[in-house]
């Protein structure tokens, strides 16, 4: 390893996490839409439906934080864009800096920005009555599990960021990636669905990592959940880094 | 003892099917200005994307510092700054943080002084704690060659400097340029205003479909035309001359 990697890391991430803090649009996108949403579906639609649990806010909660990673990384593959359309990274690529640094410097301000995004949610739901009673090691396990779903949507979009021809395109990706925890357990138990939509539900990525969170928060038993959680946030970091890699590797 | 910055011999580089380079051979003699001319797609960014290392040439060998852009790169990075086509300034940050990321990612010993002297040297003092999106084409630009400048490279690129900069902007650039001669870095400039390049290069190569098909001085290059004929003619003022005749006017009569 370049024996500056980390300086230049350090360099990178610094110079992202500012562009956060000077984007309004960011901070708003990122934390005050998941926290409208958590009061939205509390507040108005949560009395209505029928969780299975005596607080919605501690059914809901897993979701929202993935919907709020799922914006979140939306911003990384933007950053991403406008880096080389303004040719940003040409300019970093005939310096010697450490190679890759800058895409390093890109998913790791991902990882930052997302965990503190979820850190005011979780503060916001325990004011509207979220409890639980998980310990250490649950709070780890789930901490680590959101890991590595941000590090999987980032790397998805870290393809799109590097790929798209337009801003329009760079913005497009997310979509599906925010749609997604509508149709799984996030909001309301996948028992009330017809059956084809059901079975979309019970079998694509969120449902399994939103329920191994929700029980380890609520101290069940994960289950088999948690083997899929992992295998899917796994499977898609690793295929969607391959091809980030491919992409990055053309851009240079 | 090299007396060269750049040496380029029989480069070529093809996308496809399309022959961009086809065997281009040139000198930069240390501490000159040479301007590299040619029309839009005649491959005047290809040959800088490859001695700046960000693209590999398909045949052919080029060093640049005494270094070979192939083989050593990280030394050639070492030694030169780049000013690319379109400039790459982050826009988020203020021109002083511009300048100290770029030092801090030279490894520089002393990152804020040197983007300090930098702010001071430019004339950036005043806008150095400002975001760059409010900064004009001019001052963007300015920014983005003293960029190149941290760590003081032996040798800058600047590709197409002047390209889109009003004609005040455009005067301040050539300023710069020739201050940065004259201290002793040397110039890689690529233009497609013939004017640009009777301004300020020393050497001037002419870049046309993959070859260098002239080079040399100003005056080597005057000579390959037949002798000037004279002829009286009423010298007109041309619009940029009025121009700045006009705004220059203004401006002593605001102060």
């Amino acid at each position: 390893m370049n024996k500056y990697f980390f300086n230049d890391l350090d360099v990178m991430v610094g110079r992202s996490l500012r562009h956060i803090l000077r984007s309004l649009d960011t901070i708003l996108t990122v934390t005050v839409m998941p926290i409208a949403y958590m009061l939205l579906f509390v507040y108005v639609f949560g009395g209505a439906i029928q969780s299975g649990t005596d607080n919605y806010v501690d059914y809901l909660l897993p979701g929202i934080l993935l919907i709020a990673i799922a914006s979140g990384i939306s911003y990384t593959a933007y950053r991403l864009f406008i880096d080389v359309q303004q040719g940003i990274f040409e300019r970093f690529h005939s310096m010697p800096i450490a190679p890759s640094a800058a895409l390093w410097g890109h998913v790791l301000t991902s990882l930052v920005s997302n965990a503190i995004s979820v850190i005011v949610i979780i503060l916001v739901a325990l004011i509207m009555g979220f409890r639980s009673s998980a310990g250490v090691l649950s709070w780890l396990a789930v901490a680590g599990i959101l890991a590595l779903f941000t590090l999987a949507l980032t790397w998805i979009a870290a393809i799109a960021g590097l790929s798209a021809k337009s801003v329009d395109g760079v913005s497009a990706f997310s979509y599906p990636l925010i749609f997604l925890p509508l149709i799984s357990s996030a909001f309301v138990p996948t028992r009330s669905m017809p059956p084809v939509v059901r079975a979309f539900a019970e079998n694509q990525p969120v449902t399994s990592i939103v329920d191994t969170i929700r029980s380890l928060l609520a101290r069940q038993p994960v289950g088999t959940d948690i083997w899929i959680a992992l295998a899917w946030c796994v499977g898609i970091m690793v295929v969607a880094y391959i091809f980030a890699m491919q992409a990055y590797k053309k851009r240079v | 003892m090299q007396n060269n910055s750049i040496h380029v011999k029989e480069l070529r580089k093809s996308y496809q099917q399309l022959h961009i380079l086809k065997g281009v051979d040139f000198e930069v003699e240390k501490g000159s200005i040479f301007a590299l001319l040619g029309s839009n797609g005649a491959g005047k960014t290809t040959i800088i994307k490859i001695l700046t290392t960000l693209l590999k040439q398909d045949g052919g060998r080029a060093t640049v510092n005494g270094f070979d852009v192939a083989a050593e790169p990280d030394q050639v990075r070492q030694s030169i700054g780049l000013t690319g086509q379109f400039a790459a300034v982050d826009e988020v940050l203020t021109g002083r943080e511009n300048l100290l990321m770029i030092a801090r990612l030279r490894h520089l010993k002393n990152p804020r002084q040197v983007a300090d002297d930098l702010v001071n040297r430019l004339g950036l003092a005043e806008a150095a704690d400002r975001r760059v999106s409010t900064y004009s084409g001019g001052m963007r630009r300015r920014l983005d060659i003293a960029m190149s400048l941290v760590g003081k490279p032996q040798l800058i690129f600047l590709d197409e400097p002047t390209n889109g900069l009003d004609p005040e902007a455009r005067l301040e650039v050539w300023k710069m340029v020739k201050e940065l001669a004259h201290q002793g870095t040397t110039v890689f400039l690529t233009t497609q205003y013939l004017e640009e390049a009777e301004q300020l290069a020393h050497r001037i190569a002419i870049l046309h479909e993959g070859r260098i098909i002239a080079k040399g001085t100003l005056d080597e290059l005057k000579k390959l035309f037949p002798p000037a004929k004279s002829e009286y003619i009423e010298k007109q003022p041309s619009l940029e001359e009025i121009f700045l005749a006009i705004v220059g006017k203004k401006d002593v009569k605001q102060q």
